[in-house]
């Protein structure tokens, strides 16, 4: 392993299990400003953090160790995302390059973690959480991955952190139709795999229409707080990624004090505006029928194909 | 004599020995004899395989008493490739099936009959001619005809399934000989290296071609042909649904490979558009059907059939490419197809084993009856749930690896000169995307409902765990996946020599990698970096732990209403239930409502029904009409047969007229 990729995976790590609980914060706080409430203020996830983890923790008769080891994976699972994809810096492992099929299917085992988890509760919510949950990550997928293969077509490469480098290289290419097309599909895929509105609304308990509450609907104390941060976790670094792809300057292109220095503070600004655009954007809509998600994703798949056919155009051109 | 000759004979030998032990044993060491002997039978056909994936050479001949060719057992790199599988498939389920089989399993003619079929299915691939390998590919398929209808006295269904499966793998046995018929008519000759001498571009190379993939596909579970393999598999005792779903439906893999890379290595590139094709509605419709079914081996056997798909694609795409000059990428594409082959071998055995052992301790097969078997059973959870992750293809499974190589291969087969490959790519990659997310679901619903939460009916809650030799066999299957992930160059470096092409090669001490497009693949460092990723985690949750128990309470939140009964945990049904609706145009479920008010008052509900019934629909709106039509046409032609002696001897004479006139033509 490179000693450079290595201090970068240290730093994006604790950078971003500094942050992320802080987006969320951030994006609470815009929620409550333009919803015309004070609200709990930008430090509040971590208080609650703190709370859940000072907490007892039950466990009910007939869970197993799921209940206890799912919310651990959920949160190793985003640490290693954080570690793997191009936040502060583009610096990859050289024998573990941050391949996108590689970081998708990390996130898919978090994803799998925490869907059973919601099962091993062994309630009528828990499964109905969980069903949801992956009924929506199963038609996001090829969402994902169609989106980034359009991205990967200029390069050549399904290497994130060579798609962000070529995008600093040749900036006109962030505007392009090409990577346009595939962001808005990228978007609408990370709003539905981080259960954000219109998908999931995060901050509902009505069972008709939950589904990440539902799925941690039984856990509490500290098995909750790693669940929280985990989730957070995921919301940072696939925020974090659309930032470095949509602004990839200020990514570090190697390993100094001054560059870290500035991809950290970068990444913070990107995320503090992505952050707050999405929760603004949240409170002008409404959270879709359940049963007309999949024609969302449908839409967003759409434009992650005409991304691809549009990347053939410009290489032809060329 | 060479090794691999050697290796020949020892499996001739070996399936006489576990024949004989089925007979002859007393009934009490019946099972562990033949098991035993089998499982030696498996173990032979791997080595002999490996031999000669490791280039060694032999050639036996067995003379036959009628007068055709000698049958020429000469097995090449890419069939010794498939020899590994099926033998070490073979004999892990040999090995299991010693603990597993009672009543009619544990029969004198069940068990003759698993010799017979794993010595059939390890002679396809060793077969060097096409007489050689139809004899061995219709002993595989009456030896596993037999094998399903072992509990044919238990369970009704178990006939119409044997008379489903026999039916179409006789129907893939006549496409087959039809193929191979046109082939050796052109190259005036059996054995495969005159076959392959046929001229390309001839009408009849498009004909065989069709006739060949055809009848492959039919073995391989190749939707619209896929529909033996649903009834099959949960028929059959799951030691054979184990190696009919690990093992046998690869022969028609096989059977497409020979034809790709051997037989047929030059056509037009409507080709591998044909097997893309049928790869891609296979892999998005087995999976659908996987997804929605609450009886887990039936669920498995879908789940075989969107894998086969997979298989198909990637051959297809690797056709198709190199008809278009792509190279690195075609030889990418069809080392994945290889790579497939291996990791779902190894997942399928893993998973059909653990359904096995819950039908052994339950005697339940569906899923909406089960629940909390992960305590009472751990073995077996922890063995199906590695093979649920080889299923959904999550790392560090071999799983993983096979669809990793896959999509790396699709995404650089881009070609925007040629508009067709320019379309084709991208739907594949959203193809292989959108059975990956559905895999995941399915498999997270059949481990969760089976093995989490707390059991749904009385049986799933008394469940015992196993006896060794099943425990035995399924970690080891279970080892096969995470180990075949974790080091895939160990499967790389045979998919090379079973291949003989460039474009995957091993990397590190036991990565893969693919320098046809120029990607790496490390999982032990991926491993590596997970696991100092989780340490801080379970370091402070582990401190946590010990300043702080969990406290056991009967119900901790109780989310939605007081549970007092497990019935209202969710079920498989109910978890599918999105999924159904959302694909309710593909799937066509039917649902039946039955509301019985109290009878004071139409506001209070007595008692609901609900009834939903999933057919497959290829079934219901092909086969049905199609059987429909031949039973009139049987019907019809019952008119021929009066009983008169007259009319018969009138018959002869007409069909002798007939052959005089076309013999003197």
């Amino acid at each position: 392993m490179n000693l450079g990729a290595a201090i970068l995976a240290v730093v994006q790590v604790t950078v971003m299990v500094a942050l992320s609980p802080l987006l969320v914060g951030v994006m609470r706080q815009t929620r409550a400003r333009l919803e015309g409430r004070a609200g709990a203020g930008v430090l509040q996830p971590w208080r609650d953090l703190r709370k859940l983890a000072a907490k007892e923790t039950l466990r009910s008769a007939g869970t197993g160790w799921v209940s206890a080891a799912g919310p651990l994976v959920l949160v190793s699972s985003g640490l290693l995302i954080c570690a793997l994809v191009p936040l502060v810096g583009a610096v990859p492992f050289t024998s573990v390059p941050d391949d996108l099929f590689v970081v998708v299917s990390v996130l898919l085992i978090g994803t799998v973690a925490l869907a059973l988890v919601g099962l091993d509760a062994g309630t009528a919510f828990g499964g109905m959480g969980s069903s949801r949950h992956m009924t929506i990550a199963a038609l996001v997928e090829p969402t994902v991955l169609v989106a980034v293969y359009a991205l990967s077509i200029p390069v050549g490469s399904s290497a994130l952190s060579r798609i962000v480098l070529a995008r600093i290289d040749e900036p006109a290419s962030v505007v392009s139709p090409v990577s346009l097309l595939a962001l808005v599909a990228l978007a609408i895929a990370v709003v539905a795999e981080t259960g954000r509105l219109p998908v999931d609304n995060p901050s509902t308990h009505l069972e008709l229409t939950m589904i990440h509450e539902a799925m941690v609907i039984e856990s509490s104390g500290r098995d909750l707080g790693w669940l929280e941060l985990g989730s957070w976790l995921r919301l940072g670094a696939l925020l974090g990624l659309l930032g470095s792809l949509l602004v990839p300057w200020g990514v570090a292109q190697a390993v100094s004090v001054g560059a870290l220095l500035v991809g950290v503070l970068m990444l913070a600004l990107k995320l503090a505006l992505l952050g707050s655009a999405l929760a603004a954007a949240e409170v002008f809509l409404a959270k879709l029928r359940l049963f007309r998600v999949p024609e969302l994703l449908a839409g967003s798949f759409v434009l992650a194909f005409l991304a691809v056919t549009a990347s053939y155009l410009v290489v032809q051109a060329a | 004599m060479t090794a691999v000759e050697a290796g020949i004979h020892a499996q001739l030998a070996l399936a006489v020995v576990a024949t004989a032990a089925a007979v002859l044993a007393p009934a009490r060491l019946r099972s562990l004899c033949s098991g035993l002997a089998s499982a030696a039978l498996g173990v032979a056909g791997a080595v002999t395989g490996a031999l000669a994936l490791a280039g060694g050479q032999g050639s036996t001949e067995i003379p036959m008493s009628i007068p055709i060719d000698p049958v020429v057992l000469s097995p090449g790199p890419l069939g010794g490739f498939f020899m590994i599988v099926a033998g070490s498939v073979g004999a892990v389920a040999a090995v299991y099936a010693i603990g597993y089989v009672q009543g009619p399993s544990a029969s004198t003619t069940s068990w003759a009959a698993l010799a017979t079929f794993m010595l059939g299915m390890q002679m396809v691939p060793a077969a060097g001619d096409a007489v050689s390998f139809l004899l061995a590919w219709e002993l595989m398929a009456v030896a596993s005809t037999v094998l399903v209808l072992t509990e044919h006295r238990e369970r009704a269904e178990v006939r119409s399934a044997a008379t489903w499966y026999a039916v179409m793998t006789h129907l893939s046995f006549v496409l087959i000989l039809l193929g191979f018929a046109v082939l050796a008519a052109a190259g005036h000759g059996t054995s495969f290296a005159a076959m392959a001498r046929v001229e390309p571009g001839s009408a009849g190379t498009s004909l065989a071609f069709v006739l060949l993939v055809l009848g492959f596909a039919t073995k391989a579970g190749i939707v619209p042909m896929h529909v033996w393999l649903p009834r099959a598999h949960p028929a059959a005792p799951s030691h054979v649904s184990a190696v009919m779903s690990a093992a046998m439906v690869k022969m028609g893999v096989y059977g497409v490979l020979l034809v790709a890379l051997r037989l047929l290595p030059v056509g037009p590139q409507w080709w591998g558009l044909v097997l893309v094709a049928l790869g891609a509605v296979s892999a998005v419709y087995g999976i659908l059907q996987a997804s929605v079914a609450s009886e887990l081996k039936r669920l498995l056997a879908y789940s075989t059939t969107e894998n086969v798909g997979l298989m198909f694609l990637a051959i297809g795409a690797g056709v198709l490419l190199r008809s278009y000059g792509v190279v690195g990428s075609a030889e990418v594409a069809i080392g994945a197809a290889l790579l497939l082959v291996a990791s779902h071998a190894a997942f399928k055995t893993a998973l059909f084993l653990g359904a096995g052992s819950i039908i052994h301790a339950t005697g339940e097969r569906d899923l909406d009856r089960l629940g909390g078997l992960g305590k009472r059973m751990p073995t077996t959870a922890v063995s199906f749930g590695i093979g649920a992750l080889g299923a959904s293809a999550l790392p560090i499974t071999c799983g993983f690896v096979a669809e990793w190589a896959l999509l790396q291969s699709l995404i650089h087969g881009a070609r925007p000169e040629d508009r067709l490959v320019a379309v084709v790519m991208p739907l594949a990659v959203a193809v292989v995307a959108l059975t990956a997310g559905l895999a995941l679901m399915t498999f997270v619903k059949a481990y969760g409902i089976a093995f989490l939460a707390r059991a749904r009916g009385t049986e799933a809650g008394t469940a015992h765990e196993s006896p060794f030799s099943m425990r035995a066999a399924m970690v080891v299957s279970a080892i096969a996946v995470v180990g075949l992930g974790l080091v895939p160059g160990v499967m790389a470096s045979a998919v090379v020599r079973a291949l003989g092409l460039g474009g995957i090669d091993v990397v590190g001490p036991g990565g893969l990698g693919l320098p046809g497009v120029g990607a790496v693949l490390d999982p032990v460092a991926l491993t590596v970096l997970a696991l100092l990723a989780a340490a801080p985690v379970l370091a402070v949750a582990w401190r946590m732990a010990r300043r702080r128990p969990r406290r056991r309470v009967d119900l901790a939140w109780g989310g939605g209403g007081v549970r007092v009964s497990p019935r209202m945990q969710y079920t498989a049904t109910s978890y599918a239930e999105p999924l159904s609706r959302v694909f309710d145009d593909a799937l066509r479920p039917e649902r039946d409502l039955e509301i019985t008010h109290v009878s004071e008052s139409r506001y209070l509900v007595e008692r609901v029904r609900f009834r939903q019934q999933l057919e497959d629909v290829v079934e219901v709106r092909a086969y049905r009409p199609a059987i429909r039509l031949v039973d009139r046409v049987g019907i019809a032609a019952r008119r021929l047969q009066s009983g008169s002696i007259h009319r018969y001897l009138m018959y002869s004479f007409v069909a002798l007229v007939a052959v005089l006139v076309v013999v003197s033509l």
